[in-house]
């Protein structure tokens, strides 16, 4: 155990944590008009198809995968006891790498040949292209080279993340993996911590509300039958929109 | 019954001269910034013709609007809550730039700028999107009075279920005519922006019925874009938010007209206000095709009523708005003599525009003339009448029937009927009867039999068609804009505590509208 160490595993998951909180708090409540996806279809629209897809589809299999691993670690390993079921796990997973990454890669292609994408470009779109491409490689890096991931992410990933959350920090087991796999770890903490400062502010807003609202919104700015009658107490109705 | 009341406009065609005032009037106000260039929230458009964006009225590339489906239900054709958020990664029935226009300016720098040479300088036209030259492929009004071109008027959605003859006829050079058609958003009863959008940004006002884009909760999920069949809702590329006609609200809450109507030189637009019954909003919207426009013209309610005008108070409706309803020139013209009609209501959107369709010029007719005596009189110079042609505008009637009108009545009724030819002719001969009846009063060459008759076949009396005459032509501004007050003291609580922005300018929240990281 050393200063780095300590550093990259206790101090940076935390510093992601703060800032990811505080950010996403502060920006919601201070720039709430640039939470936004900010979609460049309008101005092109077949490249982002053959990049925007894959990567999102890809990257979600990916996430919830990782997700289900860390919150249901005996689910995986339940799963992964027979070894037919452990290879279809791991290829599909790596399928699904390989999805992303060869839609982020279309991606990045998209934004740097399109003078019109060129525009609508700014320096954090750039950055987090970048850390999201090294990222899914370093995943499929790992994924291939240090076997099976999905069963020693459950027993060796699980118990250090969860030390994290309970404020009990344990990284013995973490700072023995190998060094891919540690700055495969390192670079998510980055990305978490950056998200409220990036476009990727809209996987925060992702409109799940939308398939139990009803489809008609009508909004009265003041309450129609009480701001006629003369013997209710005058208050002001914000419009509940903001 | 839950009464409501809509702030609605009415576009008389027939006197639209297309002279795009309007569009400009709401340029200059609302669309002059970056990412909004290219937008038009009003835009005149020529019929026959492809419209802005191009094509915009054929759903079968945009899929706009509502279906109905065996069962007759409705559910919204391209977008709605498993399509809409299954698609949200790329939204296959987006329209995009080219589909409108790309904005461009010129280098018109490079005019005084340029050394001196053997040539003028020229001022290249540069993309307002990457600052680059381009080479101009369309523009605003792009096929402006472009009626009969093969590449615009001949791709008019509206001439489906036209026969190729009928479509041949329109365009022969002879009959060859156009009208304008100007277009904001509808501000819809059933708005199919509304349903799609899956951030629930976009609204429906309840006090006068405005539709509205809440600037801070869209999250360019674009779908509203592909809902819209009228293509009203706009995407700004620069700031990744979706933007629409407003209807001029902030102008409205303080008793001025919108914009776009008060620039008007035809002075063919009417605004007021309409009470509607919303509990049979559903129903009307999924009424079959046949009866969708008189299901919607039900919605609209009778402000004379007893009844109605209890429930509306009930409904918290103000005094002042039940007036407004009862002395509405919209209310006249699209419920007491049905010669308003909404546009495209097959789209099932409800829209809460309306329009009288144009009486287009009467069919002129070309005849044989010998005109040897004629070209006689003229000096050996100018001697050039070798035309034996007469192109003829009378005809044996002074005024013509409506089935000789230049266009076929199935256009129009693609456009304002839903199909339905009925629809389009029971309004055009209302209209044909009052100028009937008007020949008759001031010229008096019609004949009392004649004028009586047209005017019952319509159902129309002489005071009534008198009355549609003035509310056409002699309308005075008092007239065609009649809205209720805002009620200023609470329009104001719309938006904010008045207190909170004493001494700061503009309306609503005042983050600038910056692109986000």
């Amino acid at each position: 155990m050393n200063a780095f160490d300590n550093f990259f595993f206790i101090a940076l998951p935390y510093a992601a944590l703060l800032m990811f909180f505080v950010g996403t708090i502060y920006r919601y409540k201070a720039t709430k008009f640039k939470f936004s996806s900010l979609s460049s279809q309008f101005l092109e629209t077949r490249k982002l198809y053959w990049g925007s897809v894959p990567f999102h589809w890809g990257i979600l299999f990916l996430f919830f995968g990782h997700l289900i691993a860390f919150l249901f670690p005996s689910s995986i390993l339940l799963w992964n006891q027979q070894p037919v079921r452990l290879a279809i796990l791991e290829i599909s997973a790596f399928v699904g790498g390989i999805i992303a990454f060869v839609g982020i890669i279309s991606l990045l292609y998209r934004r740097l040949t399109n003078p019109r994408i060129r525009k609508v470009t700014n320096y954090m779109d750039n950055i987090l292209e970048l850390l999201l491409i090294i990222q899914i490689f370093l995943g499929l890096w790992v994924a291939y080279g240090y076997r099976w991931g999905s069963s020693w992410f459950a027993s060796i990933l699980t118990p250090y993340l969860n030390s994290i959350f309970s404020f009990n920090p344990n990284i013995d087991a973490v700072i023995a993996l190998p060094l891919v796999v540690q700055l495969h770890i390192i670079l998510a903490f980055i990305i978490f911590m950056i998200i409220p400062f990036t476009r990727l502010v809209h996987l925060l807003v992702f409109p799940l509300s939308y398939l139990w609202r009803p489809y008609q919104k009508v909004i009265w700015n003041w309450n129609r039958r009480q701001v006629r009658n003369s013997r209710a107490k005058w208050n002001i109705h914000k419009p509940n929109n903001t | 019954m839950d009464v409501r009341s809509q702030i609605s406009m009415l576009f008389h065609l027939d006197k639209c001269i297309g002279c795009h005032t309007c569009s400009l009037a709401c340029k200059n106000i609302w669309t002059d910034r970056k990412g909004a260039e290219y937008m038009w929230w009003n835009n005149v458009e020529t019929k026959p013709g492809t419209g802005y964006p191009t094509k915009w009225e054929d759903q079968g590339i945009y899929k706009g609007g509502w279906d109905r489906n065996a069962k007759g239900n409705i559910s919204l054709t391209g977008s709605g809550k498993y399509k809409g958020l299954l698609n949200i990664f790329h939204n296959p029935h987006l329209p995009l730039l080219e589909d409108y226009y790309e904005p461009w300016t010129y280098k018109y720098l490079d005019l005084i700028e340029s050394p001196a040479g053997d040539d003028q300088p020229t001022a290249r036209p540069v993309s307002l999107v990457t600052g680059k030259p381009i080479d101009i492929k369309g523009g605003p009004n792009w096929d402006d009075d472009l009626s009969g071109t093969p590449e615009y008027a001949r791709h008019d959605p509206n001439l489906k279920n036209l026969s190729p003859a009928e479509q041949e006829a329109m365009f022969q050079l002879e009959k060859m005519a156009m009208f304008y058609l100007p277009r904001i958003c509808n501000h819809c009863l059933n708005p199919a922006c509304v349903a799609s959008c899956p951030s629930g940004a976009i609204y429906k006002r309840g006090e006068d019925g405005v539709v509205l884009i809440n600037q801070k909760v869209c999250r360019a999920w674009r779908m509203c874009v592909t809902a819209c069949p009228y293509k009203k809702s706009y995407y700004n590329w620069d700031t990744g938010k979706s933007e629409k006609c407003i209807l001029c609200y902030p102008r409205l809450e303080a008793g001025l007209t919108p914009a776009c109507m008060h620039s008007c030189v035809g002075r063919i637009r009417y605004l007021g206000v309409m009470l509607y019954d919303a509990d049979k909003i559903e129903e009307a919207a999924s009424a079959p095709i046949d009866e969708l426009i008189d299901r919607q013209l039900d919605l609209i309610l009778d402000p004379f009523d007893e009844n109605i005008i209890e429930s509306a108070k009930a409904n918290g409706v103000a005094d002042t708005t039940i007036h407004a309803a009862q002395t509405s020139p919209v209310y006249k013209f699209v419920k007491e003599w049905k010669i308003g009609l909404p546009l495209h209501a097959e789209y099932r959107t409800l829209p809460m525009l309306f329009y009288v369709p144009p009486m287009l010029p009467i069919m002129a007719s070309l005849s044989q003339t010998d005109n040897s005596s004629q070209a006689e009189k003229l000096d050996p110079i100018a001697k050039f009448w070798d035309k034996n042609n007469l192109y003829d505008t009378t005809s044996e009637s002074i005024l013509q029937t409506v089935e000789q009108a230049r266009f076929p009545v199935k256009y129009m009724a693609n456009m304002f009927g839903a199909g339905n030819e009925e629809k389009v002719m029971e309004v055009l001969k209302k209209q044909l009867a009052v100028r009937v009846h008007r020949r008759e009063v001031t010229v008096g060459d019609v004949g009392p039999e004649l004028t009586n008759s047209t005017l019952n076949e319509v159902n129309l009396t002489a005071e009534i068609a008198d009355d549609i005459y003035k509310l056409t032509s002699l309308a005075k501004f008092e007239d065609r804009f009649n809205i209720p007050p805002a009620h200023r003291e609470q329009a104001f609580e719309m938006l904010e505590n008045t207190g909170d922005v004493k001494g700061s300018t503009g309306f609503g929240f005042k983050e600038a509208p910056k692109r986000g990281l």
